[in-house]
């Protein structure tokens, strides 16, 4: 007698702790080996890219904060420096210094959730976690100083950030540069020669270097398969051509490597915080914006709406999560005629199938995890 | 592998670009502007797998793709970048056809173009000819339209002419169907 087998299809979310949000894949099992991976989005669609079409320059700032919302200072940079490329406005000194240090520090706090959630996912339930957010609330503090808001930030102007630092906060983020190493020794004793989460990632959702540049895979998803490529260094935007680090790079590209790579660039951040913070000279933090790209004769406008040159720009910068990119089209309105946003989160998902077919159920949930999508972003 | 130091990301502009891509493929090139070079869509597939494999170009790197409602007529817009070479390049495709846009579908040249194709046609409406999954991304089956066209929908004191209600919601010009 044969016993008769067919796949079997499993829905891992929407609302599953492992899916980092609202977001679901649909596993077609043979056994406990996946033979077919399909994922299913728009959960947390809100249309975003049509939102924005309604709205002035200045007034998408906020969708920014809502996409990637652990990494808000990243996601108004990318958009901002779009906007001043299409503009031809340079940002002040102070402000490109300020823009890099809330950008490392944003990092810096992206990577800890992304850490201590992936080794929630390996199994690690919730102590590791707790650990790397005790740590991200050193940061969030810092955030409130700055601008009032621990998420979304709204930090990032047209031309320039919203204002200056108070006084107190060189001095917090010197003693969080400070501290912070030993807290990154902590991770790595916890974690990194952990027997569990070796066996649960090593050799486990393998992107070569070929496949990760063919898929447009980006961020440290794509340094962890062996690609030292880095907007920071490649593109240099803000300060970055100023301060001196090193492109974090993993070898097997596995999802071992990706966690490796990520607890690196924490201290790579920290080496240019702390050239950041010594560096950073006094002056103004806002650009006087041209007075063509305010208030065009003869035309009404609301005051100080931008308006840019009718053109297109694609600015990009290097997220926690990768290549984040704004493609604006401008028609010489206030209100861009276009607004993409070029998502890490979402396009990193592409190889999730190729990585995830021939591997088991707990390979599926770590694989996603090594991914560190956030379903804002995915979704937007 | 690619470079390091303080080095910046050459931009080829679209003339530079277009200008390659005519030597290569006459009559392939239908614009070139500064920002990108227009391509007709006819040959589209070899001039992306020429600008991939090109030992001066190699554009291995599909920064992103994504579609533009131009009001006449729609455009997908593809950024390219060299990881090797650090430089970036965007080329376009015009598809005039309002009713049934479709372009030919770039993910046999690089396969990072499945979701973001499949982005612009839920959200956009251009269906990628020879793409392998050209289903809806965000949206449900069944929807109605394509949002991010211009004539979709304007909420009050929109720019654009189009759409006063969802196009589900009774009254508006779909009845109450969706």
């Amino acid at each position: 007698m044969t016993i008769k087998s067919e796949p079997f299809v499993v829905n891992l979310g929407p609302q599953h702790p492992s899916t980092h949000g609202v977001f679901r894949l649909r596993l077609t099992l043979d056994g406990e080996k996946i033979i077919d991976a399909d994922m299913v989005m728009g959960y947390l669609h809100r249309s975003m890219e049509k939102l924005a079409e309604e709205r002035t320059y200045t007034q998408n700032i906020p969708f920014t904060d809502r996409t990637d919302y652990l990494a808000a200072m990243t996601g108004n940079l990318a958009y901002v420096l779009a906007v001043e490329q299409l503009c031809r406005i340079e940002a002040p000194e102070r402000a490109n210094w300020l823009r890099t240090i809330m950008c490392e520090l944003q990092r810096i706090a992206s990577h800890c959730m992304a850490i201590g959630i992936f080794a929630n996912d390996c199994g690690a339930w919730q102590t590791p976690v707790m650990h790397m957010l005790r740590d991200r609330e050193k940061v969030l503090d810092l955030f409130e100083m700055a601008c009032g808001a621990r998420l979304t930030l709204n930090y990032m102007r047209i031309g320039g950030v919203s204002r200056d630092v108070p006084p107190e906060f060189m001095p917090a983020a010197r003693r969080l540069v400070k501290e912070m190493p030993k807290k990154l020794d902590e991770y790595e004793d916890l974690l990194l020669e952990n027997e569990i989460i070796v066996a649960r990632s090593r050799g486990i959702g393998v992107l070569t270097p070929e496949q990760a540049m063919a898929y447009s895979v980006s961020g440290p998803m794509l340094r962890a398969s062996g690609v030292a490529w880095d907007i920071r260094k490649a593109d240099p935007y803000a300060a970055y051509g100023k301060v001196d680090f090193d492109i974090a790079v993993g070898t097997n590209g596995d999802v071992y490597d990706r966690f490796v790579v990520r607890v690196a660039e924490m201290r790579q951040s920290l080496r240019i915080l702390e050239q950041a913070l010594e560096m950073i000279p006094e002056g103004p933090v806002h650009a006087q914006l041209p007075t063509a790209t305010v208030q065009p004769i003869g035309q009404p406008v609301a005051p100080l709406a931008i308006r840019p040159p009718v053109g297109e720009a694609y600015g990009r910068i290097e997220s926690p999560r990768g290549e984040l990119g704004f493609y604006i089209v401008s028609d010489g309105s206030p209100a861009p005629f276009r607004f993409h946003i070029r998502s890490p989160s979402y396009i990193n998902l592409t190889p999730l199938k190729l990585m995830s077919v021939g591997a088991t159920v707990a390979d599926a949930i770590v694989i996603l995890g090594s991914v560190d999508i956030i379903v804002g972003e995915v979704d937007r | 592998m690619p470079s390091s130091g303080h080095s910046v990301t050459a931009v080829i502009t679209g003339l530079d670009i277009a200008h390659r891509i005519d030597q290569r493929f006459p009559g392939a090139v239908a614009e070139a502007a500064p920002e990108a070079a227009t391509v007709e869509a006819a040959q589209l597939i070899e001039v992306c797998t020429y600008l991939r494999d090109d030992p001066d170009l190699k554009f291995e790197f599909l920064s992103s793709v994504t579609a533009v409602d131009r009001l006449e007529y729609f455009e997908v817009v593809y950024h390219l970048t060299s990881i090797r070479l650090n430089q970036m390049t965007a080329i376009k495709v015009r598809i005039e056809d309002r009713e049934n846009p479709r372009a030919p579908s770039v993910t046999s040249v690089w396969p990072g173009a499945n979701l973001q194709e499949r982005e612009a046609y839920d959200l956009m409406g251009i269906v990628f000819e020879g793409h392998p999954d050209m289903r809806r991304v965000f949206l449900w089956d069944g929807f109605d339209g394509f949002p991010l066209r211009k004539d979709y929908l304007v909420g009050p004191g929109g720019r654009f002419p189009g759409l006063e209600r969802f196009p589900g919601e009774p009254g508006g010009p779909l009845g109450g169907r969706g």
